[in-house]
């Protein structure tokens, strides 16, 4: 073990750390300022098109959690399925999209928000009505490009370090 | 007058925060000297494998996901080639090369944590990682934009990727590659050179190239050796014959050269992700794929460079919607049977550096 060259490489070494010095931060204050997402985000919650749905529960089949719970009864006069229950256990999801790529019908999409935090678990299980799109229930771009290119741009690290530079 | 003394045993792990992960070590001590070790693991385990085999081939690829956290588009893309080898499912020009663009976007992002989390255990402590974690953020917006998910993809599928890759992406790609190298030689300069890192790093942990060999190792801990073996090029898959790039290999196969080997595959990655994006064509993104797919009755092995050495997929099929097994042969698995030898006759703090030095990932080891 010998300490070779009295230190050059140490000396190099905190040249970079105190060239950062003179950077500016590349962090966020989370709450106060946020970022716009990807256009593709994939948010912890499911969104239902109540009307292109027919309830053939493809989604339930393709879900490799089993999360989606799909309940219909048959409508003899107009002759088609009516769903009387669609029921999503997003305690259970790992958001992975396959049921929104699975959707022959463009029923189902992935939610735009990101902080779906609940205080209690059964707010977790969320059936029909609170699957519709709402104001702050926005639908996210994954799968759909079309509802994307309405979306925010995203804000990208990679962006922002080289506007500054430049 | 001798001391009566006796080896003490010391548990390191599992929740030990220098042992990336759930990794458990029963060291027994001569003083500070190790003079034997015990890895156990299962601390993770999910039972991957056998969930595999109650999914459809498609619902199969986020469980990959999850073997390797830290390289998910590796597994994703190891995965699919299987599926694809066992089915016979061809794959688009523009799919290949989006999916080579991924996997090295993958590899560069999971060396950088892996040489971050290196140095951070030779007591670099923090500034390096944070440095490290800041240009793989930049890599993971790439992989948000992409997909939607900056650690679970789940982007590949059988017979091309999911989506087209959007509009914005060619440009930040660009941006990231004309910034990147930039990025890599001030960490070279950061800590290349630094004579604590030299001094705690250089000869200890030595894996001989016999040893490696023995224990199948692979990936930048069997390269670190001198061994020049990277199945891009020994076995090419995707289309990885086009491209130009070269191996890095150690020359003695200790810590530090592990280290370097890793800095280096950085650049020739980069160097790969140059030409994919210059080659890259237009077309189709994904072939045309049954929802069920069933493959016909058959096994099949596929295997891949993946970021931490070759990831392989060993799937049976009988004509079923799922299949019937799933191996996955984990690189982090084998290269960790190397520890005993490379760490006894080491101090307890050499202990912590030869382990951060193999890039384990305990989401691999326990499946």
């Amino acid at each position: 073990m010998k300490f070779e060259r009295y230190g050059i490489g140490i000396a190099k070494g905190l040249r970079v750390t105190f060239k950062h010095l003179f950077r500016r931060p590349v962090t966020v204050q989370y709450p106060e300022q946020k970022l716009h997402m990807s256009r593709r985000i994939r948010g912890n919650e499911l969104i239902w098109d109540k009307d292109k749905c027919t309830g053939c529960a493809t989604c339930a089949k393709t879900c490799p959690q089993g999360v989606i719970q799909v309940i219909t009864s048959v409508d003899a006069v107009e002759n088609k399925y009516v769903v009387e229950k669609f029921e999503v256990d997003t305690g259970y999801c790992i958001s992975c999209g396959l049921c929104i790529e699975a959707c022959p019908y463009e029923a189902l999409y992935m939610g735009y928000a990101y902080e779906r935090a609940k205080y209690r678990r059964e707010d977790v299980i969320q059936t029909n009505e609170q699957l519709l799109p709402s104001a702050d229930r926005l639908r996210s771009g994954y799968m759909y490009p079309e509802i994307a290119a309405q979306l925010p741009r995203q804000t990208l690290l990679l962006e922002r370090i080289t506007e500054e530079e430049e | 007058m001798t001391l009566k003394t006796e080896p003490f045993v010391l548990n390191v792990g599992p929740q030990h925060p220098s042992t990336h992960g759930v990794f458990r070590m029963r060291a027994t001590l001569d003083g500070e000297v190790v003079v034997d070790i015990e890895p156990i693991f299962g601390y993770l385990h999910r039972g991957i494998e056998k969930l595999a085999e109650e999914r459809t081939y498609t619902g199969v690829i986020p469980l990959t996901d999850r073997l390797d956290y830290l390289s998910s588009m590796a597994n994703n893309l190891g995965y699919c080639l299987a599926v694809e080898k066992l089915a016979g499912i061809p794959v688009p020009e523009r799919a290949q090369y989006i999916r080579v663009i991924m996997a090295e976007l993958q590899r560069i992002a999971s060396h950088l944590i892996a040489v971050g989390a290196f140095l951070n255990d030779c007591g670099a402590f923090m500034t390096p990682i944070v440095y490290m974690i800041r240009e793989r953020e930049k890599i993971l917006d790439l992989f948000d934009m992409v997909c939607g998910q900056r650690l679970t993809y789940n982007y590949m599928r059988p017979g091309g990727v999911s989506q087209e890759i959007p509009d914005e992406f060619l440009p930040a790609l660009d941006k990231f590659l004309k910034q990147m190298p930039g990025w890599i030689d001030e960490y070279d300069q950061l800590l290349k050179e630094n004579e604590i890192l030299l001094a705690r790093s250089k000869g200890v942990g030595t894996l001989s190239q016999e040893l490696a060999i023995s224990i199948s190792a692979s990936g930048p801990v069997l390269r670190g050796s001198g061994i020049k073996w990277d199945i891009r090029r020994a076995d090419p898959y995707s289309i990885y014959e086009r491209f130009e790039f070269d191996i890095p290999t150690g020359t003695v196969g200790d810590c530090y050269d592990r280290y370097r080997v890793r800095v280096e595959e950085m650049r020739q990655s980069l160097r790969i992700l140059e030409q994919a994006r210059q080659q890259i064509p237009g077309g189709e993104f994904r072939s045309k794929v049954p929802h069920l797919i069933r493959p016909p009755v058959g096994e099949t092995y596929a295997h891949i460079e993946a970021p931490k050495g070759e990831l392989g997929f060993y799937l049976v099929s009988d004509n079923s919607i799922a299949p019937y097994r799933c191996h996955v042969r984990a690189p982090s698995l084998l290269n960790v049977t190397a520890l005993r030898d490379l760490m006894i006759g080491w101090k307890i703090a050499d202990l912590i550096l030869i382990f951060g030095s193999m890039d384990i990932c305990m989401g691999e080891i326990d499946r």
